[in-house]
């Protein structure tokens, strides 16, 4: 890991209108970077605005406000040119291996796709290529001809890892890909993802709900609600020392595969649910849900600063 | 317990990718619609059906032998017989013979109308549902105005304008407003693909928006554009057939299913037979259609795959 | 403690295009009175197939329930022969059932009140306002604040986690003996999931009823279940209670299912330990162990025959050839504690 940042992004908002002076703030005023070979976790639940987030980064979606730059360049600002450099460059892994591959393409096909816009390839070369590419996430050459409902859900979200590799990028937003997938065919497909860093050298956005997985492949981690960074620290300290009681609450409700220690658990029961974040707040997003919640929080919407080195957190009692 | 050889618990060596292979047979996706189809026997009864009398319009008039259009006024009003199996109606001329030159006709409105207002309509929904926003609105708009007009008036202008009543010209104003149920179901369908993830996918790939409509979109809504095209065929022989039923469609010496039924009605109290063959036919075709349209909207359905 | 529903040698196959499919094979559990049981696998492998033929919601065909497969309820009453009639009363009075995702068993044009209240009239006979009342007592047993303003809320207008209260109200409305609950969590987030699961206990003890719990992570089971059962490929191939699964598991797919959840309470940077593979096709005849094509501890004889059942104590036992006299040894501890990783 280097110190270049080869992901930064600048006060991103990303706004839906979703009806008469109805505004959907999905992503409100965020700022990170990620730097080369790094892996940064976004965890959140669901409606926290996580997944907007990835996709703005990617230009998929049009910011509200704010720049995001690949390399130091405004993705936002890219002309039609610079636009398919940088998609060759940023790629994506979806969440529902169902719904993520084409049904009526085969396989081979699906992961072709990307190396047509991008490469220059002949028949042969392209064919050696695709089957290059299932052998690297682990399936036959035997699979190109097959359609994804021919495959199982971990295959299929190998399918969706060839896809984005075909077109060797850089830099992956690995948008929930494993949420949809059983418990052992996750451990399956982060490996995966662990293996390829390591051999190509690849950074990583990693969003999930799963905190534990986050935790697992992330070098670092943010901890997302409504649309805001409520913590973002190295993710051995997420862990160690929560200072968000958002985030606290969040890491006791993972269950752990030990009865003995279950048992013993004293969970940090959340009221209520998450807040619509159609029109949210003033103050702490956080306020109604917080045990610790006083005036402040209520009026006031805390910043993210650093409490220690590398730890940050946006809370008026940290 | 049975004593089984040590030598059987040695650990053997597992090459995982064996587990990955795919142990059912390749199947192809329209052989997989077949397979589905051929088990609907309703489907497959309106489709034999079909067959017969597609294939009856394309060779049926020279079956009998007399020109459909060989007047013989000794043989006014007969009925159906070994000579003139269907009869013949008021001029002397062979039913028979009638009734499938006559079906050539509908079936060439049906197909092509319905063909035409596929492309025509797909292209158009395709474009309003892809690029969204204000484009969608406008577009969306001038289809609902030209929904509203009645066909009718439509049929009667251009046959004014264009001063014929030949088949192009018929083909033409059904044609005219025609599509825009298609194009307006297209779009429908084809917004919910645009939200679909793999769509998400082929954009962060820098696949240009062309080639998303053709490769994404369009082949994932060919089934229900599949079974659009045959619900569209009975609807426009239908309206053929009531054209020439009033008197705006076809006009002799060339004759359709309409144009027959409404020259046979005036006679139907003496002479019912001469009503009976037209209409059986307008009413198997209508019915095997959309019953076949039935079948094929069940075996196209990607949900019932398994 | 009384058997409330014995499943016996269960099989049930899929008639497909390709050929039959071999869904569940030779499934045989007992479950107890107020007892909460727990069925842990991956997709496909048949738990989800099993739970359903419990309450006769496969859709027969293309499903068949084998011969010789007896579903006992309560000592007497064979669910395999039973009438429609007796299925539809069965269903809801004596066994309820939720799924993953509420949206899909909730009538969107319907108020969750009216959806509630008309289970509580057509099994119980009550009266309206009876009904409403006891409608509103069971929403506020599965905690859903403002229970008299949320009767007439429609499912839209409610959150996964409270929709998902909702099914489980409407599940207990009419006292069932047991409820099935299909992966209940799955589709909710961590916090959400947390709740459902406690309420699921309280409840468990409150009306002694009896749960089968579906799901594919272990770690959800932790402290719920008093029985887990792991099936693999249409087979149970470990039981035991939840210690005996948890800290005494002998079948290398436990081990698989219990390494592959990342531990926030440990510090593992290392590689997190992954099934390899893809479970087999139970189109195709399976030789041997099921498992055989992605165990790492795999021997000749497990490709050539079927395990037989070893009984560990009364509650635990597997199939596996491992437990064999004459088979290698294989230090559990060692395992769990990651080091199979290459």
């Amino acid at each position: 890991m280097s110190n270049e940042n080869l992901i930064e992004v600048v006060n991103l908002k990303k706004y839906f209108n979703v009806g008469k002076n109805k505004i959907l703030k999905a992503v409100d005023d965020v700022s990170f970077n990620i730097k080369k070979g790094e892996t940064l976790g976004l965890v959140g639940e669901s409606g926290c605005g996580k997944t907007t987030c990835g996709r703005t980064i990617l230009g998929l979606y049009a910011a509200t406000s704010g720049h995001v730059y690949y390399c130091g360049k405004d993705v936002h600002a890219m002309d039609f040119n610079e636009k398919i450099k940088f998609k060759k460059n940023a790629q994506i892994i979806l969440q529902d291996p169902y719904a993520s591959l084409d049904p009526r393409m085969t396989i081979g096909e699906i992961i072709g796709e990307g190396i047509d816009v991008h490469f220059k390839l002949t028949r042969i070369e392209r064919q050696r290529r695709i089957n290059e590419l299932l052998d690297t996430v682990g399936l036959n050459q035997e699979h190109a001809s097959r359609f994804p409902h021919e495959l199982s859900g971990g295959q299929r979200q190998r399918v969706g890892i060839a896809r984005a590799l075909a077109v060797e990028p850089q830099f992956i937003v690995c948008d929930e890909p494993i949420s949809a997938l059983d418990v052992s065919i996750q451990a399956q497909i982060v490996n995966l993802l662990v293996r390829l860093q390591k051999e190509i050298g690849l950074t990583y956005l990693f969003i999930s709900h799963d905190l534990s997985m986050v935790k697992h492949i992330s070098d670092r981690v943010g901890v997302m609600y409504l649309g805001s960074m409520v913590e973002l620290a190295p993710s051995f300290n997420i862990y160690q020392k929560p200072l968000h009681p958002y985030t606290k609450a969040l890491i006791s409700a993972i269950p752990i595969p030990d009865p003995k220690i279950e048992d013993e658990r004293k969970r940090i029961k959340l009221e209520g649910e998450v807040p619509s974040p159609i029109n949210p707040p003033e103050g702490c997003k956080f306020f109604k849900r917080c045990v610790q919640a006083t005036d402040k929080c209520k009026n006031v919407s805390p910043q993210l600063k650093e409490v220690e080195k590398n730890h940050f957190v946006a809370c008026h009692q940290c | 317990m049975e004593t089984i050889s040590k030598e059987k618990f040695r650990r053997i060596q597992i090459d995982y990718k064996e587990s990955e292979k795919i142990a059912r047979p390749q199947i192809g996706y329209w052989q997989d619609v077949w397979r589905r189809l051929k088990s609907n026997k309703v489907a497959i009864l309106s489709l034999i059906i079909l067959v017969i009398i597609v294939f009856m319009t394309i060779i049926g008039p020279y079956l009998s032998g007399y020109d459909f259009k060989e007047i013989d006024s000794a043989k006014i009003n007969q009925r159906p017989s070994k000579e003139n199996w269907f009869g013949t109606d008021e001029l002397g001329r062979d039913i028979f013979a009638r009734v499938w030159k006559a079906g050539r006709v509908s079936m060439v409105i049906g197909i092509t109308g319905a063909l035409i207002s596929a492309v025509v309509g797909t292209m158009y929904g395709g474009f309003s549902a892809y690029f969204g926003g204000r484009v969608d609105t406008i577009m969306m708009r001038i289809v609902e105005i030209l929904i509203s007009v009645p066909y009718l008036l439509v049929v009667i202008l251009i046959s004014i304008i264009t001063d014929s009543r030949s088949l192009g010209t018929m083909m033409i104003s059904l044609t005219l407003t025609g599509w825009c149920g298609t194009a307006r179901m297209v779009r429908g369908q084809m917004l919910q693909l645009k939200s679909q993830e793999y769509i998400l996918a082929a954009e962060a790939l820098g696949v240009k928006p062309l080639k998303i409509i053709m490769k994404h979109l369009i082949p994932n809504v060919l089934n229900v554009l599949i079974v659009s095209i045959s619900f569209d065929i009975p609807g426009y022989i239908f309206s053929e057939t009531f054209l020439s039923y009033i008197g705006l469609g076809i006009q002799p010496p060339n004759t359709s299913w309409g144009a027959l039924a409404s020259a046979a009605q005036r006679n139907f109290i003496f002479y019912p037979y001469q009503l009976f063959f037209p209409a059986l036919m307008i009413a198997l075709t209508m019915l095997t259609f959309t019953l076949l349209g039935d079948g094929l909207r069940d075996a196209l359905d990607p949900r019932l795959r398994e | 403690m009384d058997k409330i529903l014995e499943v016996k040698d269960l099989n049930i196959s899929f008639h497909t295009y390709a050929g039959e499919v071999k869904a569940v094979r030779g499934v045989s559990f007992d479950l107890n009175k107020g007892e909460s049981l727990a069925l842990v696998g991956e997709s496909g492998c048949g738990k989800t197939v099993t739970a359903k033929s419990i309450v006769r919601l496969l859709k027969e065909p293309p499903a068949e329930i084998k011969e010789g497969s007896k579903i006992i309820f309560n000592g007497k009453e064979d669910v395999v022969k039973m009438s429609k009639k007796r299925l539809r009363s069965f269903r809801g009075e004596d066994v309820s059932m939720i799924f993953q995702d509420p949206m899909t068993s909730l009538n969107p044009t319907m108020t969750i009140g009216q959806q509630i209240m008309e289970a509580l009239m057509i099994h119980k006979g009550m009266q309206k306002n009876e009904a409403k009342k006891e409608t509103i007592k069971l929403l506020e047993t599965v905690n859903i604040p403002n229970a008299e303003e949320r009767i007439n809320h429609y499912p839209h207008q409610l959150s996964g986690g409270m929709r998902q209260r909702v099914m489980i109200a409407m599940a207990l409305s009419c006292n069932p003996k047991i409820l099935i609950a299909d992966e209940p969590t799955t589709a909710l987030d961590v916090t959400i999931q947390a709740q459902i699961m406690d309420l699921l206990g309280e409840l468990k003890n409150k009306f002694n009823t009896a749960i089968i719990l579906i799901t594919h992570d272990l770690g959800v089971v932790a402290n719920f279940a008093d029985k887990i059962q792991v099936m693999y490929a249409g087979e149970i191939v470990e039981r035991g209670n939840r210690e005996e699964i948890f800290y005494k598991s002998m079948h290398p797919y436990t081990w698989a299912l219990l390494n592959s959840v990342p531990r926030l309470d440990t510090e593992n940077k290392e590689q997190l330990y992954a099934l390899r593979g893809t479970p087999p096709d139970l189109i195709l005849p399976l030789k041997g162990c099921a498992f055989s094509s992605r165990c790492e501890y795999a021997m000749e004889i497990c490709l050539e025959r079927k395990p037989v059942e070893t009984r560990l104590s009364n509650t635990h036992s597997l199939s596996c050839w491992l437990q064999h006299p004459d088979a290698p040894k294989v230090n559990r501890a060692e395992v769990l504690r990651g080091e199979m990783n290459e």
